[in-house]
């Protein structure tokens, strides 16, 4: 059963200012499901689109970002919500309780002039609907099952390390326990020590709670550590999907496979090729296939048309593949 | 030049008040063909109203009020636009210096730029009338005000620059071998540039006022055509009482277009003072 | 002089707060290491944020002085070098490409202006011939603003303007974490090609452990200000014997899950 389902979804940022338009095509024709319970890892690059991705997932679409076309609706049990036809109440509704947004800078998330038990009041304690007193002991519990301190509550944010910043994030992000949780680079500024340890924590989570998770990070290695299935991104589309032993194991899209190629492994010192070129302008992206200026496999056919994502459970969208 | 034809396009109240600066612009290159010489008095019938003849009237000592506006909104404009020039190098020379090299010097230029800004700056301009009487001058004025507004804007361009040696394409510059002098001058002084142009549009505005407010006291030479000298001579003949409304009315409405033109050019100005935002906006 | 760098005992410590209540930040402590002079090789300092390792990167630039201990170039203690001499031997290369170029200007100015202060002959020439060294050349880069260029290039270009010198010593201050994956590996194999090409020595700060493997001659692994380990890349590496050290590597995550 499948909790999110993309489907053709193009958000693109239109700016039109002092006699200058520009459409950067940031999502172009994404689709793409998640199940109950799955982890889904979004790998990609700078400017690849993950980002922008991400928050049209979670509906947070302000002008310049425009939703040209497509869909992203969620399924909770037996309520069906797309979140850009519909109405702002429910999508407050299910904010929190159902979809909870985990951001990449910790300090954004917790005002750094209250305590730390006043972030979570002001975040959950409407969605809970039960007095200051009787949440905050719900608060303590599920910190504790989290093996936080909670003490912390008291803090202030710049008390804590990053590290312990954002494990308070998480937490504050899964109180509700939701169905879907969406990750934005949450350990990206950590350190790797502590990195392992947050990973830890959303692992814990999400299995405890059964949620489904979107995890978005550029680093391959933290995807092998956590996803079940992954998906990259390029240049605003979907290139390649499916189970990530498998994709990491055998990528079949050119792009992938140099990705996967280029890492550097402690213990190998055989050398590394990597890709020429840079990722493409998306507001002015290359004709039919984005990756073709790059592709070792590049074919005429690459140059005018579009390759469709083919496959069921691995899916690929290369003519080479 | 690009973005100057931009910004017209688009942006109405640029447009505007690049327009009613034109129509003050004009008025002053008038002043040019003017038939009779601004200091003399008594060329004309005096007290005429506005009529064909004389398109705004004359003054009670019998001048043409067209023809002496044209001289008075062009030595004021002169006055203000001197005051802005040389007050502006004095802030960018000061505040960038304090802000790049720092420590003692930063705290030295600091805090003597912060007596200039205490300094209360009617009654110094009262007490320099006084000390000069007759041999009061324009430049001299000039001078004075200049040397005492350059302190505010010093302090902002200081904090720009302080922002600016912190970031690491100040260190790329060091190590490329520049000088302080090419670093202020090349990599610095864009960022800090269309603060200094917007704060020059208020400076004008600022020295202008001023000038018209001592004039109108007496308290600089009255005998050069100036918007707040021409309002002088007309409080001096008791103008609004006998009636003479146009002798008033028109320098004012004049200097009026003035400050409302270069107010609306400093405030459309604003959306392009960061050059950053602009960059990442439209790229270019 | 057979050292090129000689750090003996640096310290650094800032002083952080208002009259009421100060507080001492030890960044750098009693740190010594030294990078020879005869062979070029590439030093990795491998430290998490707050190691002090990019403190330790600005006092070897001499961009900050040490609080206490003695920096050496070529045996002469760091402030009696002549500023001119010691940039035109000692570059630096900046984590973010895009902040270590002014993005009012275009980036081929700055390799004009280096080539003109610190070469002889045609500014152009020597321009063309550093970014030819880098994998780029002058015609990509004439007249671009750094927005019109990707992060990698950048960074490309900026390592083209610390060589126009011929520097003895490049300090990298993780130069490649805020490059995309896919162009890392190519500058990282950039600075193991100009070590062994051109014969530049490298000190190559990073926080990632797997590009340091793949490059350095030598690795010093810094924690909170102190040096916990330090030696040749591989021993280091393949055999932590500190246990900070130890954790860091259990800790790196790598594909095969």
């Amino acid at each position: 059963m499948n909790v999110l389902t993309v489907s053709g979804l193009r958000a693109w940022y239109v700016t039109r200012a002092f006699g200058i338009e520009r459409e950067v095509r940031a999502v172009d024709d994404v689709s793409l499901a998640v199940a109950r319970g799955e982890i889904y890892g979004l790998a990609g690059e700078s400017s690849c689109g993950k980002s922008t991705l991400i928050k049209t997932i979670a509906g947070a679409v302000r002008p310049p970002l425009t939703v040209i076309g497509g869909s992203a609706t969620f399924e909770f049990g037996d309520r069906r919500i797309d979140m850009h036809s519909a109405d702002p109440a429910d999508v407050l509704a299910i904010r929190w309780r159902h979809l909870a947004y985990i951001m990449q800078g910790s300090m954004s998330v917790l005002n750094p002039l209250r305590r730390v038990r006043h972030t979570f009041i002001d975040f959950a304690q409407r969605h809970i609907g039960k007095p200051e007193l009787e949440f905050l002991a719900i608060v303590r519990a599920h910190m504790q099952r989290l093996r936080l301190d909670p003490a912390i509550l008291e803090a202030y944010p710049h008390e804590l390390s990053g590290g312990m910043r954002q494990r308070v994030t998480i937490a504050l992000a899964t109180i509700c326990r939701p169905d879907f949780i969406i990750a934005d680079e949450p350990t990206t500024a950590l350190d790797v020590v502590v990195q392992k340890e947050v990973l830890g924590l959303i692992r814990d989570i999400q299995r405890e709670m059964g949620s489904s998770l979107l995890f978005v990070t550029h680093d391959l290695a933290v995807h092998a550590n956590l996803c079940d299935r992954l998906g990259v991104m390029y240049a605003g589309r979907l290139v390649e999907e499916g189970p990530t032993a498998d994709l990491l194991r055998a990528p079949r899209h050119p792009y992938t496979a140099h990705l996967v190629a280029s890492l550097p492994r402690i213990g190998d010192t055989t050398p590394r090729a990597s890709l020429s070129g840079a990722p493409p302008n998306l507001a002015d992206p290359p004709s039919g296939c984005r990756f073709h200026p790059r592709c070792p496999l590049a074919m005429d056919i690459c140059r005018s048309e579009t390759p469709a994502m083919r496959g069921t459970d691995r899916r690929v969208a290369c003519f080479a593949a | 030049m690009r973005v100057l034809r931009d910004l017209l396009r688009s942006n109405r109240e640029f447009a505007i008040g690049i327009a009613l600066l034109a129509v003050v612009v004009m008025m002053a290159a008038l002043s040019a063909f003017s038939p009779y010489p601004p200091n003399d008095s008594y060329l004309v019938p005096p007290d005429v109203p506005p009529s064909w003849a004389y398109p705004l009237g004359t003054t009670s000592r019998g001048q043409d009020v067209f023809w002496l506006l044209t001289f008075a909104i062009r030595n004021s404009l002169l006055f203000g636009v001197l005051v802005a020039a040389i007050s502006r190098c004095l802030s960018l020379l000061i505040g960038l210096t304090a802000g790049y090299l720092g420590g003692i010097v930063d705290r030295v230029l600091m805090s003597f730029n912060d007596t200039f800004i205490v300094i209360p700056l009617f009654p110094i301009l009262v007490l320099f009338y006084f000390v000069m009487r007759d041999r009061m001058s324009w430049i001299g004025l000039a001078l004075v005000m200049a040397g005492l507004g350059w302190a505010y804007d010093a302090r902002l361009i200081r904090s720009v620059a302080l922002g600016l040696r912190a970031r690491e394409f100040t260190e790329t510059a060091i190590f490329s071998g520049m000088t302080v002098r090419q670093i202020l001058l090349q990599e610095h002084l864009p960022y800090v540039l269309p603060i200094v142009f917007s704060t020059t549009m208020n400076n004008i505005n600022w020295s202008i006022g001023l000038e018209v407010t001592l004039s109108v006291l007496g308290f600089t030479d009255i005998n050069t055509p100036t918007i707040g000298v021409m309002i002088y001579w007309a409080n001096q003949h008791t103008a609004l009482v006998a009636g003479i409304w146009w002798w008033i009315a028109f320098p004012v409405a004049l200097v009026v277009i003035t400050f409302v033109g270069l107010f609306l050019l400093a405030v459309s100005m604003n959306e392009y003072i960061d050059p950053r935002s602009r960059l990442g906006r439209f790229g270019a | 002089m057979t050292t090129l760098i000689e750090l003996d005992a640096v310290s650094r410590s800032y002083t952080i707060g208002g009259v009421l209540g100060r507080r001492h930040v030890n960044a750098v402590q009693r740190v010594g290491f030294t990078v020879a002079a005869d062979g070029p090789e590439v030093l990795a300092i491998i430290g998490e944020s707050g190691s002090g390792k990019t403190t330790l990167a600005r006092m070897i630039l001499n961009i900050v002085p040490p609080s206490s201990g003695s920096i050496r170039f070529r045996g002469v203690p760091l402030h009696h070098v002549r500023r001119l001499d010691f940039m035109r031997q000692v570059q630096p290369i900046f984590q973010n490409p895009f902040e270590a170029f002014n993005p009012l200007k275009q980036v081929d100015r700055y390799l004009f202006t280096t080539a003109r202060r610190f070469t002889d002959g045609d500014p152009a020439a020597r321009a063309d011939a550093a970014l030819l060294q880098v994998g780029l050349s002058l015609a990509e880069v004439r007249r671009r603003f750094p927005h019109e260029l990707s992060g990698g290039q950048l960074q490309r270009i900026a390592i083209a303007r610390a060589l126009i010198s011929s520097p003895a010593l490049l300090v990298a201050d993780e130069p490649v974490s805020m490059v995309d994956a896919s162009l890392r590996m190519s500058i990282v194999n950039l600075f193991a090609e100009l070590r062994d090409r051109l014969g530049v020595s490298i000190i190559y700060i990073t926080h990632d452990l797997a590009t340091a493997y793949s490059i350095s001659d030598r690795i010093i692994i810094m924690r909170a200000g102190e040096v916990v380990e330090a030696g040749e890349a591989r021993a280091v590496l393949d055999h932590p014997q500190h246990p900070y050290a130890q954790q860091l590597k259990n800790a790196v995550l790598s594909i095969e899950s």
